[in-house]
């Protein structure tokens, strides 16, 4: 349809003015269609992107949600003074002498009685082949029991230990039968009596806390592996990030921001600083290297250094997040404190700082998130591989001792030959992301209550 | 600002460092990400069965930790250098130069290199050393001179193979597997093949000879990998076509992914590899620093536990995992008791 139509026979063809108000135009209808068109493509946008987080999402959930649980098998062990305890004094330096290589025939047999007594036939000759169905670190957990008590040896004490990884991946859905063909590690016949002690009640699948606060494992039992320990590795990083980012990051950007004199110098520094916030990580990990532990010669791999590298990584977001919202207190505020009789410095303190304190936080809770999440500098000073395998002692041993961290866990489970360690690195993803969450919601609260705008 | 960042740190870290400075009573072992799930056991048991706290190991390959092993002596020096090959005179003099002169050198076992495909992809099941030299050279002699590498497919190589396009994925530079890889495996097709014979004809010295064997070609057929097993594992997945490079342990963890090949028709398994039939295998080894026994608490008998019958043994949880164990592992243990370095037993 045209103008000319809808005006009416009666009126001179104008140009596209003469219209009804009601009526658009060519060209108004071209500038709305161009708009409809560009939120089309904002929508798009923002829609494929929600679609990505929810892939992600789903798949990270999908995937490490089976890490939280992990399968049981309840083991009435007879801790058999013959073998433990030959001479029958309970000297404890005399029951140490027996490995956890000692304890293989006590398992073995509590094995071979729990099956006889929930009636089940073993498929198999040698009583050893049975051990397949339970994690190597059972040993170790009777042994620590026996070490703790001396005193129950001879009873028959009843444990609970992890079945190996596996059979764990068989109750989650990862391990069929016929992936065990070529397998030399478990045969279907192991998964018949699984089945079996399930059904019997031995055999559970529970909710696994050891997962979330225990220490890493090596290659062979990915069951008994968890993330605890490298999360106290973060911890005490965030720690030494925390303690010397935030007063050299608040201090260097108050004196920029309040007290240098505009020149070339505090010019250059200003776009160095903010250079140095776009520098890749991994090249403060070769400067950690080279300063902290071959110069200064600080212990490697230890959460201190970790520490020391990500300050260095997180001063520049803090110093810039900081300056701005020192730039955002309005300079009244300055001038009545002045006006006032106060001096500069009382002025920036009494004033200007409690007002840009929400910022400050809000940015330095940021720059704690982004160092929490980083594994590149870590892997050049050391904490990548099997090390978060001890609890720390106490403070001074929590910064020093080999320790990994959060992340660093993750690469390394990643990396790992046993597919039960991939589904590990997934939960340890859904933990690191639970922490990440959780701070950036602080600094968002922080923000909403506290911040003032003028 | 980044001077005065160094030098508040520093100053933060002497008042640390003083309250805190104290002998390290761990154990730090580096090197051969091949070694590692082997160190990464013992370490374990060890921590569980003595009042040492548990060793750490990290990864990086063998040379990155050799290299790191020669840095010095001192605390902040790894006492344990873990190795897929044995160590080089080059190295060893970069270790005396340091200051690490006695050297204990520990051979753990052996080790076996597997050839290995999608599970359901193509018919990889048989291969000979003259195949994949054959696959992988960068020139190969034509008729008395040295041409850029024409085949395409497995079949070029071989009518036997199957018709797939060429894509092997094997381990990068820093591995020492890689050299391995090189000799067991192309320098012996090489000779097989009578490529090295006609090298040398074309006017090629022995060395320069060898070099032209090893050399890889560059068009994007072979790929190298610089990361772990799983990196190739995971190229493997995604290409039908891919053939990878893996250590005999991580192909007996992933055997519902993968297919392995028989190396001049023998397949791979500790059996044959401790009967010496499987052609690809290399010792495994791990270095320690004589000078940090008895400074750093435990580190002999960690050495100790590792070459025990218990562990290091047939039946111990080192070969369970996939070690081939050392027939004469009674040596080791004895040379490990006394200390025997490196120039000792030369």
């Amino acid at each position: 349809m045209t103008d000319a139509s809808i005006s009416g026979p009666a009126a001179k063809p104008r140009p596209n003015t003469s219209g009804s108000l009601l009526e658009l135009d060519k060209g108004t209808r071209r500038r709305n269609a161009a708009e409809k068109r560009f939120r089309a493509y904002g929508m798009a946008a923002v829609g494929i992107g929600l679609i990505f987080l929810l892939v992600l999402l789903f798949t990270i959930v999908r995937n490490g949600v089976p890490a939280f649980t992990q399968t049981f098998i309840e083991l009435p062990v007879t801790l058999s003074e013959a073998k433990l305890d030959k001479s029958g004094n309970r000297d404890i330096e005399e029951i140490k002498k027996v490995t956890t290589f000692g304890y293989g025939g006590l398992i073995n047999s509590a094995l071979e009685t729990t099956l006889s007594d929930a009636g089940i036939a073993s498929p198999f000759e040698k009583a050893s082949e049975l051990s397949k169905l339970i994690s190597s670190s059972a040993a170790a957990q009777i042994r620590d029991y026996v070490l703790t008590h001396p005193d129950d040896i001879g009873k028959t004490v009843t444990f609970e230990v992890l079945a190996s990884s596996r059979v764990d991946g068989y109750e989650k859905g990862r391990v069929t039968r016929v992936a065990l063909l070529n397998d030399k590690n478990l045969d279907a016949e192991h998964l018949d009596v699984a089945d079996q002690m399930k059904e019997a009640g031995v055999l559970k699948r529970r909710f696994n806390w050891d997962f979330i606060l225990g220490a890493d494992a090596s290659e062979s039992r990915p069951e008994q592996a968890g993330i605890g320990v490298s999360m106290l590795g973060s911890l005490f990083m965030m720690l030494v990030v925390l303690v010397l980012s935030l007063p050299i990051g608040v201090a260097a950007s108050v004196y920029l921001e309040e007290f240098a004199p505009k020149n070339w110098f505090t010019d250059i520094i200003e776009v160095n600083i903010s250079n140095l916030a776009a520098v890749p990580s991994i090249v403060f990990g070769i400067l950690g290297l080279a300063v902290f532990i071959q110069f200064i010669e600080l212990p490697q791999s230890a959460p201190l250094v970790g520490g020391l590298v990500l300050t260095l990584m997180t001063l520049p977001t803090i110093i810039i997040s900081t300056r701005a919202s020192l730039k955002a207190v309005p300079p009244s505020i300055r001038d009545a404190a002045l006006g006032v009789g106060a001096s500069k410095m009382q002025s920036v303190f009494h004033h200007v700082l409690p007002l840009a304190m929400p910022g400050i936080l809000t940015g330095t809770i940021l720059g704690l998130a982004q160092a929490l999440g980083e594994t590149a500098p870590l892997l050049l000073i050391g904490m990548v591989g099997y090390i978060a395998s001890n609890y720390p002692d106490g403070i001074a041993s929590g910064f020093l001792d080999p320790n990994s961290a959060m992340p660093a866990q993750i690469y390394e489970w990643a990396k790992r030959a046993d597919p039960a360690y991939y589904e590990r690195a997934w939960g340890g993803i859904i933990i690191l992301l639970v922490f990440l969450m959780t701070m950036n919601i602080i600094a968002i609260i922080l923000r909403r209550r506290f911040e003032r705008r003028w | 600002m980044s001077f005065m960042k160094l030098t508040a740190s520093a100053l933060a870290l002497a008042a640390v460092s003083a309250t805190g400075a104290m002998a390290r009573d761990q154990i730090q072992i580096a090197g051969s990400s091949t070694v590692l799930p082997y160190a990464s056991i013992v370490a374990e048991a060890f921590g569980e069965n003595f009042d040492f706290p548990t060793p750490v190991v990290e990864s990086g390959g063998s040379s990155s930790g050799l290299k790191r092993f020669c840095e010095g002596v001192g605390e902040n020096t790894i006492d344990i250098a873990n190795a897929s090959r044995a160590i080089k005179d080059k190295e060893i003099k970069a270790c005396a130069d340091a200051g690490v002169t006695d050297i204990i050198q520990v051979r753990i076992g052996y080790d076996g290199i597997v050839f290995a495909s999608q599970l359901n992809g193509p018919e990889f099941t048989a291969f000979e050393p003259s195949d994949w030299f054959k696959a992988l050279a960068a020139e190969l002699p034509v008729d008395g001179k040295m041409v850029a590498n024409p085949n395409m497919t497995w079949a070029d190589v071989n009518p036997d193979l199957p018709a797939e396009e060429i894509m092997a994925f094997i381990p990068g530079t820093k591995h020492g597997t890689r050299e391995v890889f090189e000799e067991k495996v192309l320098i012996q097709g090489c000779e097989d093949s009578g490529a090295m014979e006609e090298m040398k004809a074309a006017g090629l010295d022995d060395d320069a000879a060898e070099d032209a064997c090893k050399a890889v070609r560059t068009d994007g057929k072979s790929v190298d990998i610089d990361g772990d097993y799983t990196e190739t594992l995971a190229r493997i997945d995604s290409n039908p076509h891919g053939l990878g490079v893996f250590g005999l342990a991580f192909y007996e963890n992933n055997t519902d992914k993968l297919k392995v090949a028989t190396m001049s028709g023998i397949a791979p398994s500790t059996e044959t590899i401790a009967s010496g039939e499987y052609p690809v295998s290399r010792p495994l080894y791990f270095y320690i620093k004589k000078a940090h026994i008895g400074v750093i608490p435990g580190l002999k008998e960690y050495a100790e536990f590792f070459v025990s019958d218990d562990i290091a043994g047939p039946d111990g949880p080192l070969s369970e995992y996939g070690l081939v164990s050392d027939p004469e592992l009674a040596d080791t243990q004895s040379m490990v008791a006394d200390e025997e370095t490196m120039g000792a037993n030369m």
